[in-house]
């Protein structure tokens, strides 16, 4: 009996636990959505905490402005990284865990040597190259950059090796080519894996924000992060919190929604590879 | 029935039937090296050719736009071990993973426990956590800055609490906490999912057997979720000290690019960007940094690898 009620205080207290730790993490998100709809007035006399009106003067002044484009350029170079990185990465890590050819290990084992070395290492000469190839200030060159991610690799490898071949060789033994097997037959059964892929990889691309400080200098190119960045800036002068506030707030709405659609699939694959920042 | 005996490898003792694998291994390879070409051409173009340009870099005296470079041998190293800027950079980034690395794994292996135990709405609870990562660093950022800014929830809170006011953006003792905290908040979540799906691969029938000998849920977890965990936690504690030695985003958002106040948070990255781009013919030294934090990180994660195993023990 006594035993009961302790499990009913402790359920209290782990549920107390988590809905006290959502709160915190929500809090900022809150404060900044309430942000975005207030005056720049109010924000300066910081009154009360609720906005007086819901006030959209924010949100036109961002969409009227550069943002749109600026969401445009991510939005297409994450689009087309993330098709191109997802067709690499499981090309690769299904060879890797397929074929039995010469060098096999060897290439393995290089692409895990080279995440160990820092992105500082490699950006600058990345950058130098990029430039020599005439792709400065190029949404290509951030597109050639990003393709290749080597966590995506191993985990695909690491996938197909724990799958069974069984489906393969019967398409192999029907005559199938491996082009044909590869892409009619793994990569459906592959789905989840693609999917939890994909999320990590727009994602990736959405949110960074050195690489296209490195490659994209001019305004007209820039990416939502950057251009976020140069106009709070700005705005920050003015005191213009809301308008940045807005900014922010926009920018996270369509990585909300992909994650909030491919979710099932990332939450039953087991997440081991993918990097950390 | 050849097809069969192809398919399977029968590797029978010598002098008796030796399958002859070779046209299908060769096919096999040639279609692996296919489907590896465009990952192998990327990859040395834009990763093993820098790498090996930065250490040929890391000796010269590089004018980026002119285009000369002279040898300079280890004068450039000598250059960063006088540079005040240098011991300001290590100091700041070793605080900066001695708070966040340790912080960030036990938050998220504790929500990650806990999440584990009979909670209801665990995936919405999982989808809500889970936002701070979904954030690019610079719409975090920036939403700390409001909330750290002058007129900005926290300072305000303190403000009508303690009556002290602190000016968290522009004091520098406090700049970098502030990038900490940010940091914290937004990469736990992304490790406590790492946690959680490590945590169910752990039978339950482990855990009942030690409630059954009267374990509270601390114990329990502190006795077998925690050794059960431990190659996790080395990739957990890896990728953490990979990433926050590289910590570049948040500071230069947060500082506009200089690392104040007062190089308060000028990070390791934040100088070799510095040296990159802002200052003249000192493209070789940034190179010389980059190679000196490369060493730095190898040896970080090879003293964390003496503590940690990572294969860890399943007795």
């Amino acid at each position: 009996m006594s035993r009961r009620l302790g499990d009913r205080a402790g359920s209290l207290g782990l549920h107390g636990f988590l809905v006290f730790y959502a709160l915190l993490t929500l809090t900022p998100f809150v404060w900044a959505v309430l942000t975005s709809f207030k005056s720049v007035r109010e924000i300066a006399l910081a009154e009360s905490i609720l906005p007086v009106a819901l006030n959209l003067n924010a949100y036109r002044q961002i969409l009227g402005s550069e943002f749109s484009t600026w969401f445009y350029n991510s939005m297409s170079v994450a689009i087309i990284v993330t098709i191109a990185s997802v067709a690499a990465n499981t090309l690769a890590g299904y060879a890797l865990a397929r074929f039995r050819f010469v060098g096999r290990k060897s290439i393995f084992q290089a692409l895990l040597l080279i995440i160990m070395v820092p992105a500082q290492v490699t950006m600058i000469p990345a950058f130098l190259i990029v430039a020599r190839m005439g792709l400065a200030d190029t949404h290509t060159a951030l597109v050639l950059t990003s393709v290749v991610n080597i966590g995506s690799i191993f985990m695909m490898r690491q996938f197909f090796i724990n799958f069974p071949t069984d489906i393969e060789e019967a398409a192999k033994l029907d005559g199938c080519s491996p082009i044909a097997t590869f892409v009619c037959i793994v990569l459906p059964m592959a789905a989840p894996a693609l999917a939890t892929q994909a999320i990590f990889i727009f994602m990736g691309v959405w949110n960074e924000f050195m690489k296209p400080l490195l490659y994209i200098s001019s305004v007209d190119n820039y990416m939502l992060t950057q251009g976020l960045n140069a106009a709070a800036k700005q705005y920050e002068k003015s005191a213009a919190w809301n308008i940045i506030m807005a900014g922010s707030i926009v920018s996270i709405v369509p990585i909300l929604l992909i994650y909030i659609g491919l979710n099932k699939y990332f939450l039953t694959l087991n997440d081991q590879t993918a990097g950390s920042k | 029935m050849s097809a069969i005996a192809k398919v399977s490898k029968i590797d029978k003792v010598a002098g008796v039937s030796k399958i002859d694998n070779s046209g299908r291994s060769n096919r096999d390879a040639r279609t692996a090296w296919a489907f590896l070409a465009p990952t192998l051409l990327l990859t040395a173009l834009f990763m093993l050719g820098p790498v090996l340009f930065a250490l040929y870099a890391s000796t010269q005296k590089m004018d980026l736009i002119g285009g000369h470079s002279s040898w300079a041998g280890l004068k450039n190293l000598d250059y960063l071990l006088d540079d005040h800027k240098f011991w300001a950079a290590c100091r700041n980034t070793l605080r900066y993973v001695l708070f966040v690395v340790p912080a960030q794994t036990v938050l998220a292996l504790v929500l990650a426990c806990v999440l584990n135990s009979r909670i209801r709405f665990k995936r919405g609870f999982v989808t809500l956590l889970f936002l701070p990562t979904l954030t690019s660093s610079a719409a975090m950022t920036m939403i700390f800055m409001w909330l750290f800014n002058n007129n900005g929830l926290v300072t305000q809170f303190i403000q009508t609490h303690t009556g002290i006011t602190i000016r968290f953006l522009s004091d520098p003792a406090w700049a970098l906490p502030v990038i900490m905290l940010m940091n914290v908040f937004s990469t736990t979540p992304h490790f406590m999912i790492v946690f959680l799906a490590g945590l169910q691969n752990i039978p339950r029938n482990l855990y009942e057997a030690m409630a059954l000998d009267g374990a509270g849920p601390v114990a329990r977890h502190w006795y077998i979720s925690v050794p059960q965990l431990a190659p996790i936690t080395f990739y957990v504690v890896t990728m953490g000290l990979i990433g926050c030695f590289q910590v570049f985003d948040q500071a230069f958002i947060m500082s506009g690019g200089d690392g104040g106040p007062e190089d308060s948070t000028l990070t390791f990255t934040l100088l070799i960007y510095h040296f990159a781009f802002k200052t003249y013919n000192t493209m070789g030294l940034a190179c010389m940094l980059a190679v000196v934090l490369t060493v730095i990180i190898l040896s970080a994660t090879t003293l964390m690898n003496r503590f940690i195993k990572s294969d860890g023990s399943n007795a």
